[in-house]
C-alpha cells in the first residue's frame, strides 16, 4: 500500500501545475522517471497504473485530464522497448485514438498514439485495424492548422509514421486521407513542420496510385508551389537547427515525388529561372535537373524547347567575360565558384543525356552558335574580341563541350559539324601523320592562330578526352577506331600539335603573349593526355610535346608564366600516365622528361636559379613512384660524383666553372657556391617523400649511405680546401637522415661498410686501443688539436659518428670497445660529433647482451667501464700536471679527471666537459643513475675556483663552459638523441633531473661566498630552469623566482647570453600568466612582487634583443593584475620606466608599452599625472 | 543634456587598410570611438591618416580632425580623447597640437584654444564624468 500512496504522490506531482515553472519541470521529469522505472521493473503493471490514474484520465477538469493523459503517453514513450501483451496495446491504442477527439487534452493523446505506433515489432504489434482506426480518428477529429506549433509537429509526425509504417492500413482510406493531408499541410509556416510536410507529400505520392493522385495533384502542388524558392526571412539562422538547404532538398524530393506534378512544376521552375534572385536561379536549375530524371523523357519532351532556350540564356548570362590565364586553371574548368554556371551545365548535361537527338539538332542548328562561329574568324587575337562576344564565345564553348561529352554518338555529330570549320579558321589542313610531324618550318604559322577558334577547339578536344577517359568501351584499344570523331581528331592531330607548338614561341613583349602561351600549353597538354596509347596521338607527337615542355623548363626559366605553365603541364601528364598505366607513354616520359630533369640537377650550369631547379625536380618527382625513384637515384649519383670531385680534385671544373660560380654567388647571393650542396638540398627536400614511403625507398637510402662510404674509401688523398665546414655538415646531416630512416638490417650493412673504411684508415691506432695501453698524449698532438691533422680522417670520423648517432637501438655495432676508445680520443680534440656519438651509444646499448656472445659485442656495463674507469691517456713529461688534481697512479688519467682539471691545458678540459655532457645526456635520457656522478663532476668544476682562490681569465671560461654543460644535458637537440634518431627516452626525465639537482644547486648558492661562483651557479640553474616543463617549475615557484631574478640580472650583462635571458624571461612570464597553478605560483609572485618588478624594469631597456624587451613589458602587464595593495607602491616606478619604452625603436615594443602604461595607470585614478 | 543625437545619421566610411609602417613614432587613433556613435573616428572620417603630421626629430605632432557636422558640440570631447590617447601613447618629449580642420566648425577658434590649453585640459581631466566618457571612447584602442 505504501507503494500505491507513493505512486499517487508521483502522479500528483506530475499533474499538479501550481508550483513555479522551473522547479516544476524538474520535479515532473523526476516523477516521470520514477514511475517509468517502476513499470520497467514490473513492480507496477500498466493495468494497475491505469486503474490508479482513472480519476485523472476522466475528470472533467480539462487541465488535470490533459496532464493525466500526457503522463500516460510519456510513460508509453519510455517503455518503447519493453514487451507488452497485445490486449494492453490494443486497449491503450483504442483509448488514445478515442482521445484524439478531445481537443482540450490533445497533446497526451498524440504522444500516446505516436509512442504505440512507433513500437518495435518485437514487443507487441499494432494490428492493421488499429492503425486504420487511428487514421480515421485523425481524419475526423484533427484540425491541424488550428493547433499550436508543437502540437502541429506531433500531428505531422503521427501522419508520417502512419504513412511510412502502416501503408496497408492507410491506403484503403484513399481519397479521405489525401484530402486530410491537403488540409493539414495547407499554410504551414514553421520550418520543422515544413520538413515533415514535405516528407509526408513525398511518401504519400509513392504510396497512392496515380489514378487517385491525379485528382489531388493540382491541389497538392498548389500548396507546395508556394514554398518555392525557399526563402528565409528570419535572419538568425541559429534559431533553427533546420537550414535553408535542408528545406530546399526536402522540397525538391517532394516536387519530384510523382510525375503527375510535371504540368505544374516545370512551368513554375522555368519561370523562376528568369528571376533576378541568385538563390532562386540556382534552386530552379537544381530542381529542374532533379525533376528531369524523375519525370522521365516522355513528360519532359514537351517542355524541351522551352528548357533549351532557358538554359541557353542562363549559360550566356552567367559566364565571366574574361578567362584567367593563371597556371591554376590549366586543368580545371576555371569557373568553379560560379554556381549558376555549374548548375546550368549540369542541367544541360542531364537533359541532353535524356533526349540527345532533339537537343543535338537544336545545338547544331542554333543561330547564335552559328553566328559565333562566323564571327570568330574576324578577330585575330583574344583581346580584340568584345566583352559581349567573349561571354558568348565561352558559353558556346561550354555548351559544345557538355554535348560532346555526353555520348560517342553526340560527340560524332558535334565534332563533324564544328571541328572542320574550326580547323579551317585556324588555317590547318589534314596532316599526314606518317611523316615526321615537326619539320622546322613552324615559322609560317607563327602568331597567326585565331584565338577564338583555338579556344573552341581546345574545349572540344577536352570534351573528347574526357569522353574517352570516362566511357567503358574505350578501354579496349580497337573500339574508338570506328568512331568518326576519332578519325577527325587523328587526322588533324599532327598539324594541330605543330601549330600549338609554334604559339609557344612568341616573345613575352608581344601583345597577346599570355593568351598564346596559355592556349598553347593547354592544347598540348590535352593532346598529351589522351588515353589509349598511341591511338590518336602517335608516339612521335607525344615525345615531341614532352620535349617542348622539357626544353621550356630547362631554358625558358626567365619567362615565368610559360615556365610555370609548362611545369604544371608536365606534372599533369606525369600523374595522368601514372593513374591510367599508360606503359608506352611512361617509357617516353622517363626517357625524355626524367632524364633531362635529373641531368638538370647534377649539371654545373648555374645560369638557372637553384630554387627553380628544385621546384621542377620536386614537382615532377612527386607525380609517380618510379619517377621519384629514378630522380632520387640520379641525384644520388650526382651527389657522389660532385663530392668525389670536390674531395679529390679540389675544385671540380677549371676556370670556366669558377667564373660561373662566382657570378652566381655575387648575383643571387642565396645559393651556396658548392656544387655538392646543390644535390644535397634537393635530397633534403625529397626526404619528406622518403619518410612517407620508407618501404620502397629504403634501398635507395641504403645505397646512398653505402655509396658515400665507398666514395670516401676511394678518395685516398683529400685536398686541403675540402676543409669547408658547410660541406661536411651537410653531408653529415644527409647521412643521419638516410641512416636514421633505414631498418635494422640495412643499418647493419651500413655499419659493416663504415667500419671497414674506418679500420683501413692509417691514422687510428685501433690495435693499440684494443690492448689496454693508455694513449700517449704528447704535447705535439695537443697543440694541433684544433686543426685536425688530416681532413680525410676528420671526414671519416665525423661521418662514422653520424652513422652511430642515427643507429637504432637494436642495430649491432661492430667492435664497440674499439669504437668507444676511438671516440674517446677524438673527443679530446674537440670533435663534437664524436662526443654525440658516445652519448648516443650509451643511450642505446642494451643492458645485458642477449643470446650468444658475438665477438666484439659489448654490453652497456662494459661500455660504461671503458668510458669512466679506464685510464686512457698518459702524458709525457713535457705536460705539466697539476699537483692537486685527483691523480692516483702517476701519469694515467681518465675522462672525469681531465674535467676536474687534472691537466693544466684548458682547452683539453673544455673538450672533456663537452664530451662528458653528451655522455651524460645519453644516460639522463635513458634514466641511468650514473648521470649523478657526471653532474657532480660538473658541480665540482663549478666550484673549483672557490677552492683555489685565484683564477685566470682562461679558467673562468672553463667554469662557464661547465655551467653551460647543463644546457647540453637538458636541452633538446636536432643533431643527436632526438626521437627521429631513435633515442631511448624515459618519460619525465627532465622533471626527475630537475627535482634531484635543483635542491643541491640551491643550497650551494646559499652557501657560496664569492660573487663569481654565485653567478656561475645561477647560470647553471638558468639552463636547467629554462628547459624544464613549466608545470614543474610552477610547483616550487617560491624558491625558483629568486634564482630566476639573480639569473636575469647576472646574465643580462653579456650579449652572448641573450638567448638564455629570453628563455628565462619566458619561464617568468609563464609563471605570471599561469591560470591553473594560481594558488602556488601567484602566492610566490605576490610575495616577491617588488623584486620581480625591480628586475624586469631593468630589462625594459635591454639593448641586445627586441623580444626580451617586449616580453619584459608583457610581464609587467601581467603583474598589474596582482592585488592592488601589493602593487600600488610600485606604480610610479613602473610608469616612469614604461614611459621610456614609449620611445623604443621597435614598434612592437612601443605598442606593448602603451598597453602596459594603460594597465598600470588604471590601477589607481586614471589621471595622467602620476 | 541634449535630447536626441546631434548628427543622427552619420555617413560611415570604410576603414583604410593600414600601410606598413616605418620605424618612426606611431600614432594610432584610428580605433577611438565616436562619443555619439558606435563607429570609430576613422570610420566616420573625423580623422584620416593624412591629417596627422608627425615630426619625430623635432618631437612634434599635429593632428587635424574634422567634426562630422559644423556645430558639433562633441568636437571638444573628440579633441580631448585624441589628446589623452596621444598623452598615453607617446613619449613625453612630444609636443602635441590638436586642431579642428579650418572651416569645418562654427566655433573653430574657441575649440582650438580650449584643446591646446594645458590648464583647461588638466581641469577637464579632473572632472570624473568627462574622464569616464573619454575612457569609454578609448577602451577599444587598448584591446
Amino acid at each position: 500500500m505504501a507503494e500505491a500512496s507513493q505512486l499517487i504522490q508521483h502522479i500528483e506531482s506530475f499533474v499538479n501545475l501550481s508550483s513555479s515553472p522551473t522547479h516544476q519541470s524538474q520535479l515532473q521529469a523526476a516523477s516521470l522517471d520514477v514511475i517509468a522505472s517502476l513499470l520497467k521493473k514490473n513492480v507496477l503493471t500498466i493495468e494497475t497504473l491505469v486503474r490508479e490514474m482513472g480519476m485523472y484520465l476522466t475528470t472533467t477538469d480539462d487541465v488535470i485530464r490533459a496532464r493525466g493523459i500526457l503522463l500516460l503517453g510519456e510513460l508509453l514513450t519510455h517503455l518503447a522497448s519493453k514487451p507488452l501483451d497485445d490486449a494492453t496495446i490494443h486497449s491503450m491504442l483504442a483509448f488514445f485514438t478515442d482521445r484524439l477527439a478531445d481537443w482540450k487534452a490533445l497533446r497526451g493523446a498524440l504522444v500516446g498514439c505516436l509512442a504505440l505506433l512507433r513500437r518495435k515489432s518485437s514487443g507487441g504489434v499494432i494490428t492493421t485495424n488499429d492503425a486504420k482506426a487511428v487514421a480515421q480518428s485523425y481524419i475526423q477529429n484533427l484540425q491541424v492548422q488550428s493547433l499550436a506549433q508543437h502540437d502541429r509537429k506531433l500531428c505531422f509526425e503521427l501522419l508520417e509514421c502512419l504513412l511510412q509504417r502502416y501503408p496497408d492500413a492507410v491506403v484503403s482510406l484513399g481519397e479521405d486521407l489525401l484530402y486530410a493531408i491537403c488540409e493539414a499541410i495547407d499554410g504551414e509556416k514553421d520550418p520543422h513542420c515544413l520538413m515533415l510536410t514535405f516528407h509526408i507529400v513525398e511518401v504519400a505520392a509513392e504510396l497512392f496510385s496515380d489514378d487517385l493522385l491525379a485528382n489531388f495533384a493540382s491541389d497538392l502542388f498548389e500548396i507546395l508551389g508556394c514554398y518555392f524558392p525557399i526563402h528565409f526571412t528570419h535572419s538568425k539562422a541559429e534559431d533553427f537547427d533546420v537550414k535553408r538547404d535542408d528545406l530546399s532538398r526536402a522540397l525538391m524530393a517532394a516536387f519530384s515525388s510523382t510525375s503527375l506534378f510535371e504540368p505544374f512544376a516545370i512551368p513554375l521552375l522555368l519561370e523562376k529561372l528568369s528571376s533576378s534572385l541568385q538563390s532562386a536561379k540556382v534552386d530552379s536549375l537544381k530542381y529542374l535537373s532533379h525533376c528531369t530524371v524523375k519525370y522521365g523523357a516522355d513528360r519532359i519532351e514537351k517542355h524541351a524547347k522551352a528548357m533549351w532556350s532557358s538554359i541557353k540564356d542562363a549559360i550566356y548570362s552567367s559566364h565571366e567575360p574574361t578567362l584567367s590565364f593563371a597556371s591554376e586553371s590549366l586543368d580545371g574548368v576555371g569557373f568553379r565558384d560560379n554556381v549558376i554556371l555549374t548548375e546550368s551545365l549540369n542541367l544541360l548535361d542531364t537533359v541532353f543525356k535524356q533526349n540527345s537527338g532533339l537537343f543535338l539538332s537544336w545545338i547544331i542548328g542554333d543561330e547564335d552558335i552559328n553566328l559565333i562561329f562566323k564571327s570568330i574568324s574576324s578577330y585575330k587575337t583574344y583581346k580584340e574580341i568584345s566583352l559581349q562576344s567573349k561571354q558568348k564565345l565561352h558559353a558556346v564553348g561550354s555548351i559544345l563541350s557538355v554535348s560532346a561529352k555526353a555520348s560517342p554518338a553526340a560527340c560524332n555529330s558535334v565534332m563533324e559539324s564544328f571541328f572542320p570549320c574550326l580547323m579551317h579558321a585556324l588555317g590547318l589542313s589534314v596532316g599526314n601523320s606518317t611523316q615526321d610531324c615537326f619539320p622546322n618550318d613552324g615559322n609560317v604559322l607563327r602568331g597567326k592562330l585565331n584565338h577564338g577558334a583555338l579556344y573552341l577547339c581546345i574545349e572540344l578536344m577536352t570534351a573528347c578526352r574526357e569522353l574517352m577517359a570516362s566511357s567503358e568501351e574505350f578501354k579496349s584499344v580497337a573500339a574508338p577506331a570506328n568512331e568518326r570523331w576519332y578519325c577527325l581528331l587523328r587526322s588533324y592531330a599532327a598539324s594541330l600539335a605543330k601549330a600549338l607548338r609554334s604559339t609557344l614561341e612568341t616573345s613575352a613583349n608581344e601583345d597577346s603573349y599570355e593568351t598564346n602561351v596559355y592556349f598553347g600549353v593547354k592544347g598540348l597538354l590535352i593532346l598529351g593526355t589522351f588515353r589509349g596509347g598511341s591511338l590518336i596521338i602517335s608516339n612521335s607527337i607525344f615525345e615531341n610535346i614532352l620535349l617542348t615542355f622539357t626544353s621550356i623548363i630547362i631554358s625558358e626559366f626567365e619567362n615565368t608564366l610559360l615556365w610555370k605553365l609548362a611545369l604544371k603541364a608536365l606534372v599533369h601528364i606525369g600523374s595522368f600516365i601514372d593513374r591510367f598505366n599508360e606503359s608506352e607513354k611512361a617509357l617516353s616520359y622517363m626517357d625524355v622528361v626524367i632524364e633531362k630533369i635529373v641531368s638538370l640537377a647534377s649539371s654545373h650550369d648555374f645560369s638557372m636559379p637553384f630554387p627553380l631547379k628544385l621546384e621542377a625536380i620536386s614537382e615532377i618527382g612527386a607525380t609517380g613512384r618510379n619517377y621519384l625513384l629514378k630522380i632520387v637515384q640520379g641525384l644520388e649519383e650526382a651527389v657522389c660524383a660532385n663530392l668525389y670531385e670536390v674531395l679529390v680534385h679540389g675544385n671540380p671544373k677549371s676556370a670556366e666553372v669558377v667564373v660561373q660560380l662566382l657570378e652566381c654567388y655575387s648575383n643571387k647571393g642565396r645559393q651556396r657556391p658548392f656544387p655538392a650542396s646543390v644535390p644535397y638540398q634537393s635530397i633534403y627536400k625529397l626526404a619528406n617523400c622518403w619518410m612517407h614511403e620508407i618501404g620502397g625507398f629504403e634501398e635507395v637510402l641504403l645505397r646512398f649511405s653505402v655509396n658515400i662510404w665507398n666514395l670516401i674509401e676511394k678518395s685516398v688523398t683529400f685536398r686541403s680546401q675540402v676543409h669547408e665546414k658547410g660541406l661536411l655538415d651537410a653531408t653529415m646531416k644527409a647521412m643521419k637522415l638516410a641512416v636514421g630512416s633505414c631498418s635494422v638490417e640495412s643499418q647493419n650493412i651500413v655499419f659493416q661498410k663504415a667500419f671497414t673504411v674506418l679500420s683501413l684508415g692509417t691514422y687510428f691506432p685501433l690495435e693499440d686501443a684494443a690492448s689496454n695501453i693508455p694513449i700517449q698524449l704528447n704535447e705535439f698532438q695537443l697543440t694541433q688539436e684544433t686543426s685536425i691533422s688530416s681532413s680525410r680522417e676528420a671526414w671519416i670520423c665525423s661521418l662514422f659518428a653520424s652513422v652511430i648517432i642515427a643507429a637504432r637501438p637494436q642495430t649491432h655495432i661492430p667492435n664497440v670497445r674499439l669504437v668507444i676508445r676511438l671516440f674517446m680520443t677524438t673527443l679530446l680534440k674537440g670533435n663534437v660529433p664524436a662526443a654525440q656519438a658516445l652519448g648516443s651509444m650509451v643511450n642505446k646499448l642494451g643492458l645485458k647482451s642477449n643470446g650468444t656472445e658475438v665477438h666484439g659485442n659489448c654490453t652497456f656495463e662494459e661500455a660504461m667501464d671503458i668510458i669512466f674507469d679506464s685510464k686512457l691517456w698518459s702524458f709525457n713529461d713535457s705536460v705539466t700536471l697539476r699537483s692537486n688534481g685527483g691523480l692516483e697512479n702517476g701519469s694515467s688519467i681518465g675522462l672525469t679527471d681531465i674535467c676536474r682539471g687534472a691537466t693544466n691545458i684548458r682547452s683539453l678540459q673544455v673538450h672533456a666537459i663537452a664530451g662528458l655532457a653528451w655522455i651524460g645526456k645519453g644516460l639522463l635520457m635513458r634514466g641511468h643513475e650514473k648521470v649523478k656522478d657526471i653532474t657532480m663532476t660538473f658541480i665540482e668544476c663549478l666550484l673549483s675556483n672557490s677552492k683555489l682562490g685565484s683564477f685566470s681569465l682562461e679558467q673562468e671560461s672553463v667554469v662557464k663552459y661547465a655551467a653551460d654543460a647543463f644546457k647540453i644535458l637538458m636541452g633538446d637537440s636536432e643533431d643527436c638523441l632526438s626521437r627521429k634518431l631513435h633515442a631511448t627516452i624515459r618519460p619525465l626525465y627532465k622533471q626527475r633531473f630537475y627535482s634531484t639537482i635543483m635542491p643541491i644547486l640551491q643550497s650551494l648558492i646559499i652557501k657560496s661566498n664569492s660573487s663569481f661562483s654565485r653567478s656561475i651557479l645561477c647560470r647553471a640553474c638558468a639552463h636547467i630552469i629554462s628547459d624544464t616543463p613549466l608545470i614543474v617549475v610552477l610547483n616550487d615557484a617560491k624558491t625558483v623566482i629568486p634564482i630566476l631574478m639573480d639569473g636575469l640580472s647576472i646574465l643580462s650583462n653579456d650579449v652572448s647570453d641573450k638567448d638564455i635571458v629570453y628563455s628565462l624571461l619566458l619561464v617568468l612570464s609563464g609563471i605570471l600568466t599561469d591560470k591553473n597553478g594560481k594558488t602556488i605560483g601567484q602566492e610566490a609572485v605576490i610575495e616577491c612582487a617588488h623584486i620581480i618588478i625591480d628586475h624586469i624594469i631593468k630589462l625594459i631597456s635591454y639593448p641586445h634583443m627586441m623580444l626580451v624587451r617586449e616580453t619584459a613589458i608583457q610581464c609587467l602587464v601581467a603583474m598589474s593584475r596582482l592585488p592592488h595593495a601589493r602593487i600600488y607602491p610600485m606604480r610610479r616606478q613602473v610608469l616612469q620606466a614604461v614611459s621610456r619604452a614609449l620611445d623604443d625603436p621597435k614598434r612592437a615594443v612601443r605598442q606593448e608599452a602603451v598597453r602596459c602604461r594603460q594597465a598600470w595607470a588604471s590601477t589607481a585614478s586614471r589621471s595622467l599625472y602620476f | 543634456m541634449v535630447s536626441g543625437l546631434i548628427n543622427a545619421n552619420p555617413v560611415v566610411y570604410e576603414k583604410k587598410e593600414r600601410r606598413a609602417r616605418s620605424a618612426s613614432s606611431c600614432v594610432n587613433d584610428e580605433d577611438i570611438k565616436d562619443p555619439e556613435h558606435p563607429y570609430s573616428l576613422e570610420e566616420l572620417k573625423v580623422i584620416t591618416e593624412d591629417a596627422i603630421e608627425v615630426d619625430d626629430e623635432r618631437s612634434y605632432v599635429r593632428v587635424t580632425f574634422t567634426p562630422t557636422v559644423e556645430h558639433c558640440s562633441m568636437a571638444t570631447v573628440i579633441g580631448l580623447c585624441l589628446r589623452v590617447k596621444l598623452m598615453r601613447s607617446l613619449p613625453p618629449r612630444f609636443k602635441v597640437d590638436i586642431m579642428v580642420a579650418p572651416g569645418t566648425h562654427a566655433t573653430e577658434a574657441a575649440v582650438n584654444k580650449q584643446l591646446n590649453d594645458k590648464e583647461r585640459v588638466a581641469a577637464a581631466l579632473e572632472n570624473p564624468n568627462l574622464v569616464d566618457m573619454v575612457d569609454e571612447c578609448l577602451a577599444p584602442t587598448f584591446d
